[in-house]
């Protein structure tokens, strides 16, 4: 049987006086790989932060690996990636080393220390991101694509089941948007779950085997990327809603 | 042993001083690095209020500093969220409340400004028993607070919403910071003065930023760097009789151009 790894039901989330999602409803099994699409303000990074219990959902049910989301404690089973290379200061005095194996403080006491396993994960997880080599130079001396990467490695350091990575591309170079596209296919093909959004539709659509489709009224489409006809995604590509009748 | 060893003040003035130079960096490090420098000058300014009201009423005034520094940083912490995007307008707003509170207190006090001025400018030869033990006490929580959050306070002060992510009590740690820096502010305020304690949590960290290659060896250098500021400006201060405070402030505004000058220099 598969296994269940998130189940939203009939979510709602307003800001005052705005509606932002309503009725959201969707299922994600194991391996399975979301996208999110729709315009700017459809509540796509929204999603995404309810999820992080960053921010609190007015109406619904959230279930993560088959605990109440209010309840769920495990933390490390979740990895983040956001926007990362935008906002980042660069002169922050911090190696990648630093910067990756911070990720494993929240499972680890206030007097322990790091051990040669966690520097083992630490460097499995640059490998992952085609980084080795780099643990001892500064996060600010990296291009952007680079520091991406290494926020990927950061979240991936935890060893997570389920990976959110909200808009990861932003401001990134070409080549990195290759390189990270591709990192991010290779841990879904190892049975990671993930869930994407991206204001690169086309990619997502393809990298995708799930999508979440926002529209006017923010209560988002669910759909299975090989149940669409060429014309409705190319519909999606052109920012049209979807017809779709599964 | 060198003459200016030979008083007792000169040598507890030594010893609060090295302790000083530990713990201002390490709770400097926090403020510099998430852009909150400001706040070390508003708790300082605050705890002159304390200092003042102490000294009006006859508590120490050490511990009048301590109890004011702290609700002023409770304060920034309330006001920052009322202020939202405009948060920079919290520290101005607590320093100018301190300001005022000190001017209109000093009035009262029997001898007035010249009792407080120690405690503007700095002063060693003022260090009472109670007042040594209370500073080693003191410095001995941060330094302990410091290194048992070392971890927490990096990440924190790195990205605080990956650390809220990973499971860390991110408001708990925060809290923690303010508290240190309200309790290194007022025990530094009678070596180095209330007015210039704010460039001991500040100059240290921005000349250790300048040459080192680690968060770790940026906070090494950074205690190192106000050892150095603290104890020549204390030697300075005795063998050319100027203000302990000044010297050693003035001293690391040097040291911080002559780094700047030199990174400038080797990145050309």
């Amino acid at each position: 049987m598969e296994q269940e790894i998130l189940k939203v039901e009939n979510l709602s989330f307003e800001y005052p006086d705005t509606p932002v999602l309503r009725d959201v409803n969707f299922t994600l099994y194991k391996g399975d790989f979301l996208g999110i699409i729709g315009e700017n303000g459809a509540g796509k990074s929204t999603l995404i932060k309810i999820i992080l219990k960053l921010l609190p959902f007015s109406k619904g049910r959230i279930t993560l690996f088959g605990e109440d989301l209010a309840k769920f404690r495990d933390n490390y089973r979740i990895g983040y990636v956001s926007q990362k290379a935008n906002s980042f200061n660069s002169r922050f005095p911090a190696t990648v080393k630093e910067v990756v194996m911070a990720n494993l403080y929240g499972r680890k006491g206030f007097l322990s220390r790091f051990t040669r396993a966690d520097e083992d994960k630490m460097r499995a997880a640059l490998a992952k991101v085609g980084m080795e080599g780099y643990e001892n130079k500064l996060i600010g001396s990296l291009s952007g694509g680079q520091q991406q990467r290494i926020f990927i490695a950061r979240a991936l350091i935890s060893e997570p089941e389920l990976l959110l990575m909200d808009e990861p591309t932003v401001g990134v170079d070409a080549r990195s948007v290759e390189l990270i596209t591709d990192i991010i296919s290779k841990l879904n093909e190892r049975g990671m779950t993930i869930i994407m959004t991206n204001h690169d539709t086309p990619s997502l659509v393809r990298a995708a085997d799930k999508l979440l489709i926002f529209c006017e009224h923010g209560n988002g489409e669910f759909v299975r990327r090989r149940d669409l006809t060429m014309e409705q995604i190319n519909d999606i590509f052109a920012g049209k809603r979807v017809h779709h009748h599964a | 042993m060198p003459e200016i060893f030979a008083y007792a003040f000169m040598r507890r003035a030594f010893l609060a001083a090295a302790l000083i130079a530990v713990i201002a960096p390490c709770m400097g490090m926090p403020l510099v690095l998430k852009r909150l420098s400001a706040i070390g000058d508003a708790a300082s300014h605050s705890a002159l209020a304390g200092i003042a009201l102490g000294l009006l009423i006859h508590i120490n005034p050490i511990l009048g500093a301590v109890a004011f520094s702290i609700a002023a940083v409770l304060g920034i912490e309330g006001l920052r969220k009322v202020f939202g995007g405009y948060s920079e307008i919290a520290p101005v707003v607590v320093m100018s409340a301190g300001i005022g509170l000190t001017a209109v207190l000093s009035g009262f006090i029997q001898g007035g400004s010249a009792n407080l001025s120690g405690f503007l400018f700095g002063s060693i030869v003022a260090i009472s028993d109670f007042e040594m033990c209370l500073t080693i006490g003191l410095c001995a929580v941060v330094i302990v607070v410091t290194l048992l959050l070392y971890k927490e306070l990096f990440f924190v002060t790195f990205d605080e919403e990956a650390a809220r992510l990973s499971g860390m009590p991110v408001g708990a740690v925060n809290f923690v910071i303010m508290i240190l820096t309200a309790v290194t502010v007022s025990v530094a305020s009678r070596i180095v003065g209330a007015l210039m304690i704010s460039s001991l949590l500040v100059i240290p960290v921005a000349a250790a930023m300048m040459i080192a290659k680690s968060y770790k060896q940026t906070m090494i250098l950074s205690v190192v760097f106000a050892e150095i500021f603290t104890m020549s400006g204390l030697f300075a201060s005795y063998y050319l009789d100027l203000s302990s405070g000044g010297t050693i402030v003035l001293i690391g505004v040097v040291f911080l151009i002559a780094a700047a000058a030199l990174t400038a220099k080797r990145r050309r």
